[in-house]
């Protein structure tokens, strides 16, 4: 402890417990408080105090409501619910009071009033509706006391939607004569910026102004506003860096006044908050960051005053050292500082070094290394704070040489520990660590052993779930055979002992590995002995239900052996009774499966254990389905949150009439739109006195303002502000991420060998070298020998489907065929009459005189890899070519597998070898030629070898023009010519200038059509038609579709933060979903997502802000209109939730499906 | 900074300020959990700790803990001074000050903090500068008292 601490201890007093000596004239306890506080002193129970309490309650109650109570008993009122509030009672009737006292009290009465409001209310309370007017008024008063405490009030908390009514009076005060009032009004404002940054976006300038305040007190306000401004784009305030450098280096130097100064340091907290800004401003940026090497040295060397304001400063300072571009000089220094730290006998500078060394040995290793003993001194160290930090510091430098050292001393923290959230996240970095490097199997199954046993039901999921995926993938190398012949022994003996103690999701893991892999060990045991350790699992009370079902599914893989049977038909025997029914059906499924042999080895065959399920998460075969669905007109998925919500929003309605300034039939029109169409009695009967007509009307009209202002209302609150308000406290902490850049830089100093501390005990200096080896430099563990990577097979796959690493292509291919099979199996009965399911811009012929088809559907959305059966062998090289085009041919049996783009030698008509891309494209007319257009697709072009069609698509900026062209290969003109698109979710209209009579020999013809959407449809069919003539022959017509995809009419819409933000609010159809973040080297991972749906959808980045993007675009919808969508994206956690809105109710469901499609594409 | 909390040996809280929205049952939750974590540590152990999802800062004054809950990337010592600066503005208005000053006189404790901290912000920092401020709003107390019988 400090010595300036210890002195002010010194003086105060003896602070004992209540014997009322001190001060007793402050103490007013002749004062109501006073006897209701000495009351409660004097109770012996808990009981008792809540029965005086309540007393005292039902008094206050009282007398709040009596007309006779004064303004200034009321503030002795609003004193005592204070204190009742404090000690956990509630006295919610006492609130509606505060707010009268803030209105209509004195001063010293409002300022208790205030007190009061500020504590009982929150942000979200209705209540605070009836403070703005109040708040207005005090702002506009002449007493500087009660502009004070408005403003103080203000920054605490303030509606979000009522902050235009004060913005321009708190904005005023930024050139208030008095410099407490400026810095009040400065925090205000930063306040308004965290919950509403939209709302304060147009006073910029005046920031800069308080930046320049000859006050150096609301300067300091300022740089809050600041540090969160640079914080979320630093790229922006880069001319910033100049001034915030002098600004410190006049702190520093003393320039400012003695009132700053606390402990004889200037200005501590401005110098805090500078270097802090500092740390924003010179990340990643060399040329920035040069500017400022100086005052960073100056400041770490004129912080030397032992104490701990002092620390406090070069805490900061190393923490901005390792976060701006390095220079080796200052690294060495900060380097030294951490040294001093973690040396410290003081236990806070302990914690702070080890923190800080934890966090820059993720850029070099050696740091850690001068300071082995002191590490191994802290991992015995008595505070478990200190003991955590250690291990955090460990898992940092875990190698595979260290890896067993350091996971032992993280399981012995763990078996000591009580404390679910340092569990949880302690189990799942040793999962972490020994899959990643782990030395071999026994210890990798043993460790794990250990998670689950310690872990219990409290860690995460994923854990489980990627131990076992790591069992069941890899190939079925010895190796691998090995680990899990491994894990099935261990599980089995572990079993044979006491089973009580294990948790429930460790059993169910154990009973998943049983069953799939006991038949490893089969033959050196009796076949019987897992199942009857199954089933004695089973019969244990402490046994869950759900690991009930986990064992009995164990079983139905294992009951191949008449022992086993008969063991089955027992258990079957017990629980087809169970009330429980997904038990019950377990049960059926045991019993049945294990009486009929066959079907077994169908539904479970032995091989297929090891094959790789595919799993399409975005449920991408039910497509087809959803959209017929939709067609058809029902309603789109909601989500239960999404459900959830709009229940509660329907709530907000009722509760909420204050403010509402639209007649009531107005917002209920609204919410019968909302709910897309449907009319439920219960709407209806809302809406009082509107008849459903009206409704029906008015959602016809499409009248936008009138109805949308009612959604603003009833919708505003927990709108589009709200997720910026949520983002903007808990922001993304930046600092914290490593520069790769450092590395390198590392003084050579500091690559020592391991055990150079002053003279440790061989105990501590066997521990050091075995939890610090491979840290050193290259040569240490060259000698050792040990360098060797990990196995291979413990990696973990990378969580996400975003890299799917070499080994996992691997398994793929060499399951492909087994899979293959399976799918087979199980879709041959389908395929004998085939339907064609199709995918976004593919065309599909359909030829007339083929009647007998095969079937091939392309994988390039995702959907399942269905293959014909006659065409699996040579599916690979078709394949692929479609892929590329994004089409799906339907090959009439006769020709085998071609395609005149890739097999022309085969092809029996050679002619059809022309209709390529590039002479194609010549035939653009000269007005589409410079806009993007799709690739060319082939219609159909293998019935008639003398005819080819194709089609293209140019994005034009107000419509989608399909182009088909016409190509006649023979040398006769074809006559009679009439193409016809037709297609009812489309608007198609003809806009090649005369309708299209003959096609000369040898030519080609394009006919364009302009097509726009109906309404907002996932994809839609195009079926078209070609009659044509030849030359003395028979019309003939060739038929053909096309699909057409939403994104196909999606067009970027370019509109301003601010015209976003009002329509966000006007629009009342949304949608709210968390999609997968794309995840590339170069960029964040916000910007990579945005910039791929931008790719592939045509959408415009609004902004970007942080963490959070808003995107807009519109749909193709009639003539020369369109239907906007607007997405806001947020990145939280490891996914991107997205949030859809827009005028129409398909829009947002549709464009949710192509974006979700879009990034799994990436 | 989330919140602040004083309390005493005994457990009993003495002042509670929050600066982020929670509901009462999320506040008395974590103001009884992180009373008895703290209760349960040693005088000498470090005033940091990682509890749950927050970083808490705090420090034991006699009979007194103070407790702060911080941002992440906020600076640990640099609060620890906060609650120290705040001691000595409570030591310097009521004069000497102890538990009991607080605990009679806590909405001046309440006026004195939101004075020092502004929605969570260290917002004037001079000792001398905040006394003032409170005193003048004071003065009009007393003026006030004396001139209403």
């Amino acid at each position: 402890m400090s010595d300036v601490v210890e002195k002010t201890l010194s003086a105060l007093p003896s602070l004992l417990s209540l014997d009322s000596q001190a001060g007793p004239g402050k103490l007013s306890s002749s004062s109501k408080l006073g006897n209701l506080i000495k009351g409660i002193t004097e109770l012996t129970s808990k009981h008792e105090e809540e029965k005086l309490i309540k007393k005292e309650l039902a008094s206050l109650k009282e007398q709040v409501a009596s007309p006779n109570t004064t303004m200034r008993q009321m503030k002795e009122i609003m004193v005592r619910a204070i204190y009742c509030e404090m000690l956990g009672y509630q006295a919610s009737f006492s609130y509606i009071h505060a707010i009268k006292l803030a209105q209509q009290g004195s001063v010293l009465e409002k300022r208790v009033g205030y007190l009061a409001v500020s504590l009982f209310l929150k942000e979200t309370d209705e209540f605070l509706l009836l403070l703005v007017n109040t708040v207005l008024k005090d702002l506009q008063s002449t007493n500087l006391i009660e502009v004070c405490m408005a403003l103080t009030v203000v920054s605490q908390m303030f509606p979000k939607d009522m902050i235009p009514a004060i913005l321009p009076v708190v904005e005023e005060k930024l050139t208030h004569p008095k410099e407490i009032i400026r810095r009040k009004a400065v925090l205000a404002l930063y306040k308004f910026y965290l919950i509403a940054p939209n709302q304060v976006q147009h006073i910029h300038s005046k920031f800069r102004k308080a930046l320049c305040d000859k006050d150096p007190g609301v300067m300091t306000a300022s740089l809050h506003i600041y540090l969160q401004l640079i914080k979320e784009s630093p790229e922006s305030y880069k001319d910033l860096t100049g001034s915030m450098v002098t600004i410190l280096r006049q702190v520093v130097g003393g320039k400012l006044p003695l009132d700053f100064n606390y402990h004889s340091v200037p200005a501590p907290w401005l110098q805090i908050q500078l270097l802090r800004i500092l740390a924003y401003l010179g990340k990643e940026d060399q040329g920035t960051s040069e500017v400022m090497y100086d005052v960073l040295e100056e400041s770490l060397r004129r912080a030397e005053m032992n104490h701990n304001i002092t620390y406090a400063i070069l805490y900061e300072c190393v923490k901005t050292i390792y976060t701006v571009h390095p220079k080796s000089q200052l690294l060495e220094k900060a380097a030294e500082c951490i040294g001093n730290f973690v040396l410290s006998p003081k236990i806070n500078l302990k914690y702070l070094g080890l923190k800080a060394l934890t966090y820059v040995v993720q850029q070099d290793a050696n740091l850690a290394l001068p300071h082995q003993i002191t590490i191994i001194e802290c991992l015995d160290h008595s505070d478990v704070i200190i003991k955590r930090e250690t291990l955090e510091l460990l898992f940092r430098i875990t190698n595979a040489q260290n890896v067993t050292v350091i996971v032992e001393k993280m399981l012995e923290f763990l078996r000591l520990t009580s404390d679910d959230y340092s569990t949880i996240d302690l189990v799942g970095k040793v999962a972490e660590l020994a899959e990643k490097y782990a030395p071999d199997n026994v210890w990798f199954i043993q460790t794990m052993n250990s998670v689950f046993s310690l872990g219990g039901d409290v860690m995460q999921p994923d854990i489980p779930n990627n131990f076992l995926r790591l069992l069941a993938e890899g190939v079925d190398s010895v190796e691998d055979r090995q680990l899990r012949l491994f894990a099935v022994d261990s599980y089995v003996s572990l079993l044979q002992g006491e089973t009580a103690k294990l948790p429930q999701r460790f059993l169910q893991v154990i009973s998943w590995v049983l069953g799939e892999y006991s038949y490893l060990r089969e033959e050196d045991s009796d076949p019987g002995s897992v199942m009857r350790l199954l089933a004695r699992l089973l019969d244990q009370r402490h046994t869950s239900t759900e690991t009930r079902s986990w064992v009995l599914g164990a079983m139905t893989k294992l009951c191949s052996s008449p022992v086993s049977v008969a063991l089955a038909r027992d258990v079957c025997e017990r629980y087809s009774g169970s009330l429980n029914t997904v038990l019950r059906q377990r049960a059926q499924e045991l019993m049945i499966l294990s009486q009929d042999t066959k079907l077994r080895a169908s539904v479970l065959p032995a091989e297929g254990r090891l094959e790789s399920l595919e799993v399409d998460s975005s449920l991408s075969f039910l497509d087809g389905y959803v959209s017929e669905a939709l067609a058809a007109g029902a309603a789109p998925y909601k989500s239960p949150h999404q459900r959830q919500e709009e229940l509660v929003q329907e709530k907000a309605l009722s509760l909420e009439p204050y403010g509402l300034s639209l007649p009531v039939s107005l917002s209920s029109c609204s919410i019968t739109d909302r709910l897309t169409d449907r009319q439920s009695p219960t709407l209806l009967s809302m809406s009082s006195g509107l008849s459903g007509n009206s409704t029906e009307l008015s959602h016809k009209e499409g009248s936008t303002a009138l109805k949308l202002d009612g959604v603003k209302r009833v919708w505003g609150k927990d709108g589009y502000l709200a997720q910026q308000q949520s983002a903007g406290e808990t922001p993304i902490p930046q600092v914290e991420l490593p520069s790769p850049l450092l590395s390198p830089q590392s003084p050579p100093s500091q690559t020592q060998k391991p055990s150079s501390g002053p003279e440790p005990d061989q105990e501590k200096r066997q521990l050091a070298s075995s939890l610090f080896v491979g840290l050193g430099s290259h040569n240490s563990v060259c000698l050792m020998g040990r360098a060797e990577p990990a196995p291979r097979h413990f990696r973990r796959k990378p969580r996400g489907e975003s890299s799917s690493g070499a080994s996992e292509g691997s398994s793929d291919s060499s399951h492909s065929s087994r899979s293959a099979a399976v799918d087979n199996l199980l879709l041959s009965n389908l395929l004998d009459t085939t339907t064609v399911a199709s995918e976004g811009g593919a065309a599909t012929t359909t030829l007339q005189q083929t009647s007998q088809r095969t079937l091939d559907h392309t994988t390039s959305n995702g959907s399942p890899h269905v293959e014909g059966t006659e065409q699996r062998v040579e599916a690979g090289g078709p394949l692929s070519l479609i892929r590329g085009n994004g089409m799906v041919a339907v090959v009439p049996p006769t020709h085998t597998r071609t395609d005149p783009q890739t097999q022309p030698d085969l092809h029996p008509a050679p002619a059809l070898e022309r209709p390529r891309d590039l002479p194609l494209t010549s035939h653009l007319p000269a007005e589409l030629s410079g806009l993007a257009r799709s690739e060319l697709t082939t219609l159909c072009s293998d019935h008639d070898p003398s005819l080819a069609l194709s089609a293209c698509r140019v994005y034009k900026e107000d419509a989608l023009v399909l182009l088909v062209f016409i190509s006649n290969n023979t040398d006769s003109t074809l006559h009679q010519m009439a193409l016809q698109l037709t297609c009812k979710e489309l608007e198609i209209s003809c806009i090649s200038g005369s309708p299209l009579k003959e096609v000369k020999g040898h030519s080609v013809s394009v006919c364009l059509h302009t097509v726009v959407m109906k309404r907002a449809s996932v994809q839609v069919e195009l079926a078209g038609l070609l009659s044509y003539q030849r030359p003395l022959g028979q019309p003939q017509a060739a038929q053909f579709s096309l699909s057409l995809s939403l994104k196909h009419f999606l067009r970027p819409l370019t509109v301003s933060t601010g015209d976003y933000g009002k329509m966000w609010l006007s629009f009342s159809h949304d949608l709210k979903q968390n999609l997968r973040l794309v995840t590339t080297e170069h960029q964040e991972p916000l910007t990579a997502t945005l910039d791929a749906l931008k790719g592939k959808l045509h959408l415009h980045i609004v902004d970007v802000i942080g963490s959070e993007g808003i995107v807009a675009c519109r749909l193709l919808q009639g003539q020369g209109q369109g239907q906007p969508c607007l997405l806001h994206c947020r990145v939280h956690a490891d996914s991107l939730a997205v949030w859809l809105r827009s005028p129409v109710p398909e829009l947002p469901d549709s464009l949710l499906y192509h974006c979700q499609k879009a990034l799994t594409e990436t | 900074m989330q919140f602040m909390l004083l309390f005493s040996r005994q457990g009993k809280l003495r002042l509670q300020k929050w600066y982020v929205p929670l509901s009462d049952k999320e506040r008395k939750k974590i103001s009884r959990d992180l009373v008895q974590t703290i209760l349960a540590r040693k005088p000498k152990m470090c005033s940091f700790l990682e509890w749950r999802d927050l970083k808490i800062v705090y420090k034991r004054y006699a009979s007194l803990y103070f407790c702060c809950a911080v941002e992440d990337q906020d600076n640990e010592l640099i609060t620890l001074e906060i609650i120290h600066r705040y001691v000595e503005l409570l030591d310097k208005y009521f004069g000497s000050v102890c538990e009991l000053d607080i605990i009679f006189n806590f909405e001046k404790a309440y006026f004195i903090l939101d004075e020092f901290l502004l929605g969570g912000e260290a917002q004037e920092t001079s000792k001398k500068n905040v006394l003032k401020a409170i005193e003048q709003a004071d003065l009009l107390q007393e003026v006030r008292l004396h001139t209403d019988p």
